[in-house]
């Protein structure tokens, strides 16, 4: 018979390392899933989850088993993430003269015919991880959540441990400073 | 570009992050890597970790003690007067006021 997952937990808080593989096997994909959005080097993705899978292991004594476990590993997960933003900053200063030619290509075709501009486009995802890449982490983890994902404030607040009007200040600085990036794309494209 | 077609380009870009989500594949034998790792760490011994906390305290807690130490023997190198009453004779006062007091009250 297959062991709940409150099973598990309990096994593994007993010192039963073991019982702490098929929680990796069920969660891994959503964790996987949740990494590639912050970074795009699959080395990268896969410390980041061997990270998060450490920090649970270390830290599921403070699961209280109040909320699923899903909802407390990924808020590790997602704290993690942040970490690696954080010290993974010296990227964001580069110009945007250097976008691709079908990152180029597909910008003319969104100002002269915006309906022409495929959004499952190679280079439209491109694009996408250019400017994600050039804001600050705060901004990068609050448009992720709030505009990619389409999280509440509450819950965003729930994930990072920020305060719900700190996620609100965090997300109308994060719009500005994506429009301030999408500025400077057209400036060095059109001017 | 206006900025008009900059909150187009906006809203286009997020519309294209939403419409292609990660990958949620794992690499092969993800988990028995993550497993071997658990394992392989060694179980973290508490008081290891509490002498070592001490250890770091100890450096800190010397600091303050010589700074105040210096601090006491500037501040009393500043009074070179002595005191009035010997601080020994006011001790002995203090210490044995309550069998005088009882002395007193026998008489």
């Amino acid at each position: 018979m297959e062991r709940t997952e409150a099973e598990l937990i309990a096994a593994v808080l007993k010192g039963d390392a073991a019982s702490f593989e098929p929680l990796i096997e069920k969660y891994s994909p959503r964790v996987f899933a949740t990494a590639r959005r912050y970074a795009r080097r699959e080395s990268e993705i896969e410390d980041i989850v061997q990270e998060v899978w450490l920090k649970a292991y270390q830290k599921l004594g403070s699961f209280r088993g109040e909320a699923p476990f899903e909802h407390w590993l990924m808020r590790l997960a997602v704290r993690t993430c942040y970490d690696f933003l954080r010290s993974h900053q010296r990227n964001r200063e580069s110009a945007f003269s250097d976008l691709s030619e079908p990152e180029d290509d597909w910008l003319d075709r969104f100002v002269h015919q915006p309906g022409a501009a495929r959004e499952d486009s190679d280079a439209a995802q491109q694009l996408v991880q250019r400017v994600l890449q050039h804001l600050s982490p705060p901004a990068r983890l609050v448009i992720t959540l709030l505009e990619i994902e389409d999280r509440s404030v509450k819950e965003i607040s729930k994930l990072t441990g920020w305060s719900v009007p700190l996620v609100k200040v965090r997300a109308f600085r994060a719009r500005a400073e994506m429009r301030k990036i999408l500025a400077k794309i057209a400036k060095d494209k059109y001017l | 570009m206006s900025s008009m077609k900059l909150n187009d380009l906006e809203k286009k870009l997020i519309a294209v992050a939403r419409a292609n989500p990660p990958s949620d594949r794992v690499p092969p034998t993800f988990e028995k890597r993550i497993m071997a790792l658990i394992t392989a760490r060694p179980v973290q011994d508490v008081w290891a970790v509490w002498a070592k906390a001490l250890w770091y305290a100890a450096a800190p807690c010397v600091a303050v003690m010589l700074l105040f130490s210096g601090w006491a023997f500037v501040e009393s190198s500043k009074h070179t007067q002595p005191p009035t009453v010997d601080l020994a004779q006011q001790l002995d006062n203090t210490l044995l006021a309550a069998v005088d007091q009882s002395n007193n009250s026998g008489q």
